[in-house]
């Protein structure tokens, strides 16, 4: 028996293993964290490729190279007949530019009476001075007959020079700077009376033919104004349908339709929303084109269903024993939605609210139908007035023939990143903060 | 917060509907062409700047017939005052805006654009002609008479004076203006000098059907469709040195240091040979303006009339430093002309 016992035993030790596939399964476990590495890998290299070329070709639109002149803000120039005082057009029309070229011819020593010189000087300075001399003349006409420092932008293809940004190897003819552009350039640069400074101008400028004078300043105004308007008109309605969804409608064929329906219209290409306001808002009710007003509203139509989704999914996520003590306790449905249930799903409400309004900062598609995509050089005092929007400013620029355009939209998807990242941070933090876990 | 909130939107419905939108329209709205656009910019801008009690047009871009359609949607505040086109209104445009009440409308040439073959700064010298273009573009290319399927891969085997390299055209889609000027002047030139539309009759097919087979575009991928706009025809032509790109010659003139330009028939492009009319591709830029708006639109007669002025469309002025062709000087003295009359299409 003892042998038989022992017997078993060293069969039973030598019996190889029942095959039950440990190896492969765990190579499949290491082979699938292997593509999840990947896939993580290959999405970070994307995100850094991305980066790294919008920051390298945009930071340099954040420095704009100016050249301090001191300008003699000369009668003869502005005012030559004397007539300012009966015509107050003379200041408006007056040759300002030239007042800037003055200053300039002096500066690098040319002759003035040397016509060919001269000539090369065109291009060197912004044309913006008019504008810029002129409203100094405006706040101040006790100025005219004296002499003051001024910061006048350089053209700007000289600003990519300075920075850079021209090959200078390639023959004179086939660059938009000439070799007596670039050595003045280089004169003033010793000097220091030609350098870069913080480009406040792309913030407060609005569209510009002109490079050195664009901006996104009408774009962050009206990107603000549509903004308000989906907050104001989307949050209040998309909360109020999802309540009556959620709490209050009686589940039936008609509401699994419209919850069918709210689902697909997410997934609508922003495009069609474009097509309907064109339809509805212009050509129907008859509003302004090219105004944040109506792409506002397109937007809103366009963040309802994100809203709407988010908003019922908080609603869902709030546990059924917190409404049945409520209503144990006597409060009515309403008493319990609004004082019990909203409180606690506010946070979900709020993280989905920011997200739709995030994706609607970034949408252009729908604003070209309504006239948004546009060159707007004036401020909108209303939200009824032509505006744009800072992604149609990115691709205004994009569309552009001269190379100083490529910074600045480089320059714009920063900013525009930079609203889209501190939007997306709130909400993340607005989530860490405030949600409950049941 | 809810409350607040509610209430705050109410009172934004309550703005718009009151206070907001009753005043007039002050401001010009354009829409069209976004070839046009970059000039139409210029001269906006100094508009502003230069009469300082009009606030400056406001222009959208989004191509010739779009911008045509919004301009025929009617007469009225909510439409656009002016239309930027890069070719010239057709029949069945002018007849929906005269249906849509959109019945005077000035049409005014303000000056022309040229259309540039370009390749990488680096490559060789280019020497193109229209037949050269037809034969290594179009889709099907007459051989001893007859059309068969475009058999070059090679743009030596086009013409033996051309380099090398393999055929990779980027030209516009068929959504640009700039594709019509390019099938016409170009492949259709080249077809009838080949002896194409011969060819096409002899296969079989009417005058008409022979001319589009003309501008067929060959689809075996030598020939690309850039629907986007000539910074991405710039960027193809970056990464494959041995492409071809189709431009405007104010684009060219704006990144002269990367690209090379062609010359078609023996003429370089520029300025000059195009206001001469020896270089062969070029066009003319139009916009049209509604009369039923001039006189209620503040500002909108003196942006015409300052867009018209030698010192925007002449020959020194800040269009034709940016790329434009300006138009010959009684042309312009007779587009003045004919808009002061008042004279309608």
């Amino acid at each position: 028996m003892t042998d038989i016992s022992l017997d078993t035993l060293t069969t039973s030790a030598a019996r190889p293993r029942r095959d039950i596939g440990i190896k492969k399964r765990y190579a499949a476990e290491r082979r699938f964290r292997l593509y999840g590495v990947l896939a993580i890998a290959v999405g970070l290299a994307f995100l850094g490729v991305m980066l790294t070329s919008i920051i390298s070709k945009g930071y340099t639109a954040f420095w704009q190279t100016t050249v301090t002149l001191a300008i003699n803000f000369d009668e003869k120039v502005i005012d030559p007949s004397n007539k300012r005082a009966t015509d107050p057009n003379v200041l408006i029309t007056a040759n300002y530019p030239k007042l800037a070229e003055a200053a300039l011819i002096e500066k690098l020593g040319i002759d003035p009476n040397d016509k060919a010189e001269v000539r090369k000087l065109k291009g060197f300075l912004s044309d913006s001075s008019r504008v810029q001399l002129r409203a100094i003349v405006a706040a101040d006409p006790s100025v005219i007959g004296t002499t003051r420092n001024v910061d006048i932008l350089a053209a700007a293809n000289m600003d990519s020079a300075f920075k850079g940004q021209i090959d200078l190897e390639v023959p004179e003819s086939r660059r938009k700077v000439s070799d007596q552009q670039v050595e003045w350039m280089n004169k003033l640069k010793a000097e220091g009376v030609m350098a870069e400074h913080f480009n406040t101008g792309l913030f407060s400028y609005g569209a510009s033919s002109r490079p050195e004078t664009s901006g996104v300043g009408v774009a962050l105004i009206g990107s603000f104004y549509m903004m308000v308007i989906v907050l104001l008109l989307a949050l209040p309605i998309g909360v109020a349908a999802s309540i009556y969804l959620e709490e209050f409608a009686k589940k039936s064929r008609f509401t699994d339709l419209i919850e069918v329906n709210i689902n697909n219209l997410a997934a609508v290409p922003s495009i069609v929303f474009g097509l309907l306001g064109l339809a509805v808002f212009i050509n129907f009710l008859g509003l302004p084109r090219s105004a944040s007003f109506v792409g506002g509203l397109v937007l809103t139509l366009m963040t309802l269903p994100t809203i709407i989704i988010a908003t019922r999914a908080a609603l869902a996520a709030v546990p059924p024993s917190i409404r049945s003590a409520a209503l144990g306790l006597g409060a009515s449905k309403m008493q319990m939605v609004f004082q019990h249930i909203l409180p606690l799903a506010a946070p979900g409400i709020l993280t989905g609210t920011i997200i739709g309004l995030a994706r609607a900062l970034g949408e252009t598609a729908p604003l070209l139908l309504i006239g948004m995509v546009a060159f707007v050089a004036d401020y909108p005092k209303t939200p009824f007035d032509p505006a744009t929007a800072l992604p149609v400013q990115i691709y205004m620029w994009a569309n552009e023939a001269e190379r100083a355009f490529v910074e600045r939209m480089s320059g714009a998807i920063i900013i525009l990143l930079i609203f889209l990242m501190a939007m997306n941070i709130v909400a993340i933090v607005l989530r860490r903060r405030f949600e409950r876990r049941w | 917060m809810k409350k607040a909130l509610l209430t705050a939107s109410a009172a934004a419905f309550a703005i718009a509907a009151s206070a907001g939108y009753a005043s007039a329209r002050d401001q010009i709205q354009v829409a069209g062409s976004s070839t046009v656009l970059p000039y139409a910019k210029i001269v906006a801008e100094q508009f502003g700047e230069t009469f300082t009690n009009f606030k400056t047009p406001v222009i959208e871009s989004g191509g010739s017939s779009a911008g045509l359609k919004e301009f025929c949607k009617g007469v009225g505040e909510n439409t656009v005052d002016i239309a930027n086109s890069s070719r010239k209104i057709k029949d069945s445009e002018v007849k929906s805006c005269a249906e849509a009440g959109v019945k005077d409308v000035q049409e005014v040439q303000f000056g022309y654009d040229g259309i540039v073959f370009a390749t990488d700064v680096k490559g060789p010298d280019w020497a193109l002609t229209p037949e050269d273009v037809y034969k290594a573009l179009a889709a099907k290319i007459a051989v001893d008479g007859k059309l068969v399927d475009n058999p070059n891969t090679k743009w030596n085997q086009v013409n033996p004076n051309l380099p090398d390299w393999d055929i990779a055209a980027y030209i516009p889609g068929e959504k640009h203006g700039t594709r019509e000027v390019f099938e016409e002047k170009l492949l259709i030139a080249g077809c009838h000098s080949l002896g194409g539309v011969e060819a096409g009759k002899a296969s079989g097919l009417d005058d008409k059907a022979s001319e589009s087979a003309c501008k067929a575009v060959r689809k075996d991928g030598k020939a690309v469709d850039i629907d986007g706009d000539y910074s991405e025809t710039l960027a193809r032509i970056d990464s494959n040195k041995t492409g071809v790109g189709v431009f405007g010659l104010a684009f060219y003139e704006n990144n002269a240091d990367k690209l090379k330009v062609a010359t078609v028939g023996g003429i370089t492009p520029s300025v000059e040979t195009i206001a001469k009319g020896e270089y062969p591709v070029s066009r003319p830029l139009y916009f049209y303006v509604k009369k039923a708006h001039l006189g209620v639109v503040p500002g909108l007669k003196e942006y015409v009339e300052f867009f018209l002025d030698d010192q925007m469309v002449g020959p020194e002025g800040p269009l034709a430093e940016y790329g434009l062709v300006p138009a010959p000087d009684a042309e312009r003295a007779a587009q003045r002309d004919a808009f002061g009359t008042g004279k309608t299409m």
